[in-house]
């Protein structure tokens, strides 16, 4: 069959997936996408829910820069995709903060106010602080084939106050961190950069408006998608990946595999199976996450200066997967209505919390039981980060309440297909891409450039490296 | 094809690559990389889009030609002109 072998084939219409796509169909490649759920955006996504949308994932894109400042990844990104800046039209953030038991640090997106919150706190570790700091700038973070160290022992070589480090860790790891406890120091590298030495921003209307433009990119281009339509399986002969085999049934043929859908997930795929390799490189770390709408924006209960604070009351911080249902000793609260929308504003007050949780139990639940620890854990989380904001009655927020919602590792596991709902993927990231298969690389969270940004860039490199610079004439 | 026109398209596709850098003032003689912020994914799409629009072909070994518009120009026009 003629019109079913493609130049390349890309499994998932992730931020990953469709940046891929688009580089490849910019430069004439016969490209399709499958995608098995019916919406796009895999891990940063939105959904519709009683005629409210809600983003699901992204509280904020990281790397934010303003205009005019070159050589970072969001500048490479728009250039790469040939998107002007303007499409994604990005509002940044008023000021995030991580908020400890008796510690706060804040910082913006001008790297001087976090600077100056670690000075002033931590005087004594100021030198080393600077030299993590250069260190952390002149890091070859997007090395293809950098020797992975433990992130841990390197800020340990220059900090020694527990709580500072602790208080870095958190934000860093909470927004892309796979392994429990540690990371790779080029995964921290790239957090660190995204997060405080660029920073956050979002466009007014969420997710969807970066979605949107990388879809009209990618039609434009010529670029073809499935949706409702996964590849369940990928058929080796000769270590290549000779055939995919459609959720529909039909087959389809292509030069070139890239998959979005996770280290693990992509080896369960291939037949023969690599069940032990899979086993052993498959992500453990979950997350629940719970959305609050109010008639009110949260700034009428003086919420209005913070737009991510990330909160821990443990002695020791502990990245690690949830003991119980959840862990509500750290998490994130992000108010997406602190932003500086230059006019606009979200049309009702959003208040979400995340917070660490254990896929296994989670999954464990029979249904009824499943919505009650829903219901249980809404209340738990809330409480548990409202410890770190100004004071406001249960009784004012509930009468100002419009609806809530939530999801779970179950959730995560049957909309993404993550193994253990595990948002993050692999502990083990796979830098260039490369399987046990010639013409089979991964993309996105697997392949380890973390973020929105991060994911993007993911597709764009391993479309470049794979396969662009490879095909002469 | 003059090298002047060669130099005007490869302008050209910079201007699309990297809308944000400013292309007035750019010296011919002068390597591309010391004038402008332009890395190695900056090239290889200079590269690109000279075979998707106009069909040459810039082998990877060839790279270092493109260093400047002056190089570009001696490098490419030749090109162009077997082409027509």
């Amino acid at each position: 069959m003629k019109d079913s072998h493609y130049d390349a084939a890309i499994i998932g219409a992730g931020m990953s997936g469709l940046a891929a796509g688009i580089r490849l169909a910019h430069f004439g490649k016969k490209v399709c996408i499958f995608e098995r759920h019916n919406a796009p955006g895999g891990l940063n996504s939105f959904y519709s829910l009683a005629g409210r949308k809600y983003d699901v994932g992204l509280h904020a894109m990281t790397n934010y820069v303003p205009p005019g400042v070159k050589g970072t990844p969001l500048g490479k990104l728009l250039r790469q995709l040939r998107i002007d800046r303007e499409e994604f039209a990005l509002c940044p953030q008023k000021r995030s903060r991580v908020a400890f038991r008796d510690c706060d640090l804040k910082f913006t997106n001008d790297f001087a106010v976090l600077d100056a919150e670690v000075t002033t706190r931590f005087p004594a570790q100021a030198d080393g602080w600077r030299m993590l700091v250069q260190l952390v700038r002149t890091y070859d973070d997007v090395s293809l084939d950098a020797k992975p160290a433990s992130a841990r022992e390197v800020v340990a070589r220059h900090l020694t106050d527990p709580l500072l480090t602790d208080m870095l860790f958190c934000p860093v790891m909470y927004y892309g961190s796979a392994q429990e406890r540690d990371m790779e120091f080029g995964q921290f590298v790239i957090m660190f950069k995204a997060l405080y030495l660029e920073g956050f921003a979002r466009p007014l209307d969420g997710v969807r408006v970066i979605i949107r433009v990388l879809l009209e990119k990618f039609r434009q281009a010529g670029g073809e998608r499935r949706m409702k339509c996964g590849v369940a399986g990928i058929i080796e002969e000769q270590g290549r990946a000779a055939v995919l085999k459609l959720d529909d049934g039909t087959e389809i043929t292509a030069d070139h595999v890239i998959s979005s859908v996770g280290y693990p997930e992509t080896l369960r795929l291939c037949s023969p199976g690599h069940e032990a390799e899979a086993e052993a490189n498959t992500g453990a770390l979950s997350f629940v996450e719970t959305i609050s709408v109010y008639r009110q924006p949260p700034a009428t209960w003086g919420w209005r200066e913070d737009t991510i604070i990330f909160f821990n009351d443990s002695e020791l911080f502990d990245y690690s997967r949830a003991q119980e249902l959840v862990d509500p000793r750290s998490g994130v609260i992000c108010f997406p209505n602190n932003f500086e929308y230059a006019g606009g504003q979200l049309p009702e007050g959003l208040f979400r919390v995340t917070c660490l949780a254990n896929y296994a139990k989670w999954a464990a639940l029979p249904e009824p039981g499943y919505q009650a620890e829903k219901a249980r854990w809404l209340g738990e989380m809330q409480r548990s980060a409202r410890r770190f904001l100004p004071p406001v009655t249960d009784a004012v927020l509930a009468e100002n309440l419009v609806t809530t919602d939530m999801f779970t590792p179950r959730t995560i596991r049957k909309f993404t297909g993550h193994l253990n709902g595990a948002i993050y993927g692999a502990p083990r990231k796979v830098r260039d891409g490369r399987t046990h298969l010639s013409n089979l690389y991964l993309c996105g969270t697997d392949q380890g450039f973390l973020g929105i940004i991060g994911a993007m860039l993911s597709g764009i490199s391993m479309a470049n490296y794979h396969i662009l610079q490879k095909s002469g004439t | 094809m003059t090298k002047d026109e060669c130099r005007k398209l490869v302008i050209d596709i910079i201007s699309d690559i990297a809308p944000d850098e400013d292309l007035t003032t750019v010296k011919p003689e002068v390597r591309l990389r010391d004038q402008l912020q332009l890395d190695s994914m900056d090239f290889l799409d200079i590269v690109m889009e000279l075979r998707k629009r106009h069909g040459i072909e810039v082998p990877e070994a060839d790279y270092t030609q493109l260093a400047s518009l002056d190089s570009c120009a001696d490098y490419l026009t030749p090109k162009f002109q077997t082409k027509a």
